[in-house]
């Protein structure tokens, strides 16, 4: 029924974009959410999602997919903060078989494999251990998949496959250690409460070097924006792998095996693998590309209140911000083009909520002419990384990170 | 919805305006019981449509299919063959054929 209601009204980015930026700004006082529809602009379409407010503990999101649940963040609410609310960050799961009631005295998280002393610890135990905070942008390997030339299947996420938030928890060492990880062992592996609808099916399980699993920053997170997370993003517990791909950040975390052998698990070997070539790049029906399992995120950045061919009046400057963020390093800075490349100068760095967080970044674009004008953002991170200008490609469309575009009029 | 671009002075207030959270992280977590929606999105009919019907939809809703770019016969083999291989999806191999003919009619190459 809500399908049928969201059917009528066909809206482009374009102009969601430029309604959201404006009422953004008159305290959210307005119904910004009378849209139905959006259109992402992927080359060769289908382009048009539902915008759909039918999920639980969630508000308005782009309707990627009912089954299992995958739901993007729109665009426009990057450009309200660098945190992304609880109730707007992306949603994506591998099977349907996800509970639907997790019972807070019953759950239990278990420690095994290759320790001192298996735990099956619950989450009072776990709220009672030290707690520690970052804020770190979780993105999903295939976030902007759509925007692959040729074109891959998967999900056909535009840029919203991404989010930021301040994450609390506790260190997923400080949990190895009261379980005491023997010597000898490699990887540690995190297993959540979903399951396959096939018995035989692989389960979802993702797994990181034992030095990685046990760095002090690695969390298994309770709380995200000083709320427990909302059961899609994997209430009660959820991985939380500072500057690495979303595809590690596992939900509902229920099982941590220590392993003593490296983990061969589908998951690791085949899925979420990438070329092991600069930007993970490759052509099309390539062959011999040594693949490698995908890890750390690269440096993207956003302009967030300009959309696609908007108009700028001529004679006054305008203000032009986004985000950006260095990937597993921090934001070293941020160039701003107005004429599609050739010359860059750099933006004004916003507060900075440490290295792994979206960063907020500003400029003036005082076009002295009338005519076309090719916006363009680019991060550097502290590693010395810089977005490329042309496109990666791989076969699962994972890790965009090209200059993003944006073209304008000023009139 | 005139004027796109806002004065900058308006905008620049608005910057100031901190969305950030407050660390009021709870001590102790509320049970959750939540109903997922169920998917109201149909198959478009085409030849083998009730097959793709019964094959498919227990793992994934039909949007997925509906979202996917325009791909050649070859490409729907390969789904179709990873998701049996792979995802162990319990198709019968004689359905194979019409669920890639299917795929290809509705979403292939016009």
């Amino acid at each position: 029924m809500q399908n049928q209601r969201f059917a009528a009204n066909a809206l482009t980015r374009r102009r969601l974009l430029g309604q959201a930026g404006i009422a953004g700004l008159t305290a959210l006082a307005s119904p910004v959410w009378a849209q139905t529809m959006v259109t992402l602009p992927l080359p060769g379409g289908p382009g048009e999602r539902s915008i759909t407010t039918g999920f639980p503990q969630k508000g308005a999101m782009i309707l990627q997919r009912t089954r299992p649940p995958l739901l993007e963040t729109p665009f426009e609410v990057f450009d309200k903060g660098v945190f992304t609310p609880n109730d707007r960050f992306f949603v994506r799961w591998h099977w349907s078989v996800i509970p639907t009631s997790i019972d807070v005295d019953s759950f239990r998280l278990n420690v095994h494999g290759h320790v001192n002393q298996t735990l099956s610890l619950t989450l009072k135990e776990i709220l009672a251990l030290p707690r520690v905070e970052l804020a770190a942008v979780n993105q999903c390997s295939g976030n902007s998949r759509g925007f692959f030339q040729p074109r891959v299947p998967g999900g056909e996420w535009g840029n919203g496959g991404m989010g930021n938030a301040r994450w609390t928890g506790v260190r997923l060492k400080d949990v190895l250690d009261r379980a005491g990880v023997k010597p000898g062992a490699v990887q540690v592996r995190l297993k959540g409460l979903d399951t396959p609808v096939v018995a035989d099916a692989p389960g979802f399980m993702k797994s990181l070097a034992v030095d990685h699993a046990r760095d002090g920053e690695v969390m298994i997170a309770y709380a995200m924006n000083g709320e427990q997370l909302p059961l899609l993003n994997g209430f009660p517990l959820r991985v939380v792998v500072p500057g690495w791909y979303a595809t590690y950040w596992v939900k509902m975390l229920s099982d941590i095996e220590v392993l003593d052998s490296p983990d061969t698990n589908f998951w690791m070997k085949t899925a979420y693998t990438i070329p092991d070539t600069p930007h993970a790049d490759m052509k099309p029906g390539q062959a011999d590309v040594k693949m490698i399992p995908i890890n750390r995120l690269n440096p993207r950045s956003f302009i967030t209140n300009i959309a696609s061919g908007t108009t700028i009046p001529a004679g006054k400057p305008a203000l032009i911000r986004g985000i950006a963020f260095g990937g597993d390093s921090g934001v070293k800075r941020v160039d701003f083009s107005a004429d599609g490349g050739k010359s860059w100068h750099g933006a004004h760095l916003g507060k900075d909520e440490g290295k792994y967080s979206f960063r907020r970044w500003e400029t003036r674009f005082a076009p002295a002419a009338k005519g076309d004008y090719t916006l363009m953002v680019r991060c550097t991170n502290a590693s010395g990384e810089a977005q490329p200008a042309q496109a990666n490609w791989n076969p699962a469309g994972f890790m965009r990170n090209i200059i993003e575009s944006t073209p304008v009029s000023v009139a | 919805m005139k004027r796109k671009i806002l004065p900058l002075a308006l905008l620049a207030g608005a910057a100031l305006v901190s969305l950030a959270v407050q660390a009021k992280v709870p001590t102790s977590l509320k049970s959750v019981d939540v109903t997922l929606p169920e998917s109201t999105r149909a198959l478009p009919d085409a030849a083998g449509v009730a097959v793709v019907h019964d094959n498919c939809l227990a793992c994934h809703s039909a949007g997925m299919i509906l979202a996917q770019p325009t791909m050649p016969k070859a490409a729907w083999e390969a789904e179709v063959n990873k998701m049996r291989n792979v995802y162990k999806a319990p198709v019968d191999a004689k359905d194979v054929p019409t669920i890639v003919d299917y795929l290809t009619a509705v979403k292939g190459p016009k």
